[in-house]
């Protein structure tokens, strides 16, 4: 088959593409792609992380079904970036976008990462509240282990370290 | 001039030290990706707001705890020539995106240029720390305290429940890369490369290509990193990257032993006919250059060329390339006079 622009070389791309659901097929060589830059999967030309980012994002399983906000109106307050540009580009705007979206990133993350929620590293001041919540969870842990183990002197001890922690929490 | 230190020396100083594993893996890599809160990020920014954000990140560098890495040269994107970028593109101290987009765009590049750091990039901040050999863990370490730093002055996005904010989903919770570069020549020549690359990115890894996302790999480089930046813990990522790459390096060695003691022979004869092309061709396009350049690599890892340093190999790697080649012979090249200056300078390399 040859290429249907410049119908020499031959075709050796071969894409649909659908507009508004109307089906275009394209037989080009690669010569011809390059310069009409077609997006080609696998060439630096442009296929990119993002426009496979905005596939998944377009898809957004059981939000028309339990009446969510749809997703034309739901824009960021902050930057002003609307969901539906945010689910072409596949960036966020700024990151106030993460709470305007909230709700519809769950399954994005979870397809993207397999988990929604963070567990890394923590800034000192920013996340200090978050620190101490994470080291209370851990304490009270270590504390049904020892209680398990019934090692109750070190038991004693943890719940008091663990005391002394929610009440700093609750006086912020 | 600082910037032309940066952009006149094909080897960066950090690349002259070998490193674990350097017979297999030529460098490790880690960035961190942060923003600062209640600025929208570069994509949406003005020009006001984008010079803000550099200000800002500058002004932390006076951090006396900054000293521990050495003089940091700023170096203003929008003081580059076109030229002068693809050099830093292809010596990774900068990334192509942030060649691209220089609204304000600058980077911090510290003297043995093992640190970089991207300021308006596609995130406020970009901290990348290069390691020659397998030093994930070394790498990590120096960003994170880099990233201590820039956190003691300046409020991070920052969410409970999703981690680091970044402009982009794939980097949200830790914002962190990990990247291991392999040279993977006996894999590939037994076939094996392929379900091994499978299998890696069936444990949240993925390969890349050398110059990263949409790059090819040529010259049997190739580039591992974690995929998943939410739900797992830096540690977590080092310590899944590091052991995976661990068995790849296993692996390539006993296909390298089986490849000697079965084929002695055509090793040999493949990997100085690689040499001999090298020294002698007159026309060398870059694929080329790098399939002939990681057969000599090999025989050098196999003690089957001796008299040629691993080191001239990595300046060549880089040397090759077509932004390194103009900047060297100081001429504008069409693509077939590239393949003739390639093919000058690799002779004229080898031929010391």
């Amino acid at each position: 088959m040859h290429c249907q622009e410049c119908g020499k070389r031959p075709a050796t791309l071969h894409f649909t593409k659908i507009v508004n659901g109307e089906k275009t097929e394209f037989h080009i060589c690669e010569a011809c792609a390059r310069e009409k830059g077609e997006l080609i999967p696998g060439t630096s030309g442009g296929f990119s992380i993002h426009s496979l980012l905005s596939g998944l994002l377009d898809f957004t399983p059981g939000s028309h079904a339990q009446g969510n906000k749809a997703p034309e109106n739901l824009r960021c307050e902050e930057c002003g970036l609307t969901y539906s540009q945010f689910s072409k580009i596949g960036r966020f705007g700024c990151s106030s976008c993460y709470k305007y979206f909230n709700n519809r990133l769950d399954p994005l993350f979870k397809r993207v990462h397999g988990n929604t929620v963070h567990v890394g590293k923590v800034p000192k001041r920013v996340g200090s509240h978050l620190q101490i919540k994470r080291k209370l969870d851990d304490l009270r842990k270590e504390l049904q282990y020892r209680i398990h183990q019934e090692e109750f002197e070190e038991a004693a001890a943890l719940r008091d370290q663990i005391r002394e922690l929610e009440k700093n929490i609750s006086s912020e | 001039m600082a910037n032309r230190r940066f952009t006149e020396q094909p080897l960066s100083e950090w690349m002259r030290s070998g490193g674990k594993e350097s017979e297999i893996v030529i460098s490790s890599r880690v960035r961190i990706a942060r923003n600062l809160l209640n600025r929208p990020f570069p994509m949406l920014a003005t020009n006001q707001q984008s010079e803000d954000v550099l200000n800002q990140l500058e002004s932390v560098l006076a951090d006396e705890r900054m000293q521990q890495f050495g003089q940091l040269s700023p170096v203003l994107l929008a003081d580059l020539d076109e030229l002068d970028k693809k050099v830093l593109v292809e010596k990774h101290l900068i990334s192509p995106n942030l060649a691209n987009e220089s609204r304000s765009g600058a980077v911090f590049i510290s003297e043995d240029e093992s640190l970089s750091i991207m300021v308006n990039e596609e995130d406020h901040l970009r901290i990348q720390c290069l390691y020659p050999g397998l030093q994930v863990q070394e790498a990590w370490d120096k960003a994170t305290s880099v990233d201590d730093i820039f956190e003691a002055h300046v409020d991070y996005a920052f969410d409970d429940h999703r981690g680091f904010l970044t402009s982009c989903p794939t980097n949200v919770g830790t914002g962190l890369r990990a990247s291991v570069m392999m040279h993977l020549p006996a894999l590939v020549l037994t076939q094996q490369i392929n379900r091994i690359l499978s299998a890696v990115s069936q444990v949240g890894l993925t390969v890349r290509g050398i110059y990263g996302e949409g790059s090819e790999a040529t010259g049997n480089l190739f580039q591992i990193s974690n995929q998943i930046t939410l739900g797992q813990s830096e540690s977590e990522i080092i310590e899944n990257l590091y052991s995976v790459v661990m068995q790849i390096i296993e692996h390539e060695k006993s296909a390298r032993e089986r490849l000697l003691s079965e084929s002695r022979l055509r090793m040999t004869d493949r990997v100085m006919r690689s040499y001999g092309i090298l020294l002698y061709a007159a026309i060398m396009d870059s694929k080329e250059a790098a399939q002939r350049l990681s057969d000599v690599r090999l025989g050098v890892d196999l003690g089957l060329i001796d008299a040629l340093s691993v080191q001239v190999l990595n300046e060549l790697t880089v040397m090759t390339q077509p932004g390194f080649l103009q900047k060297k012979f100081q001429v504008s090249m069409s693509p077939g006079e590239r393949d003739m200056y390639r093919a000058k300078l690799i002779r004229e390399k080898l031929g010391k």
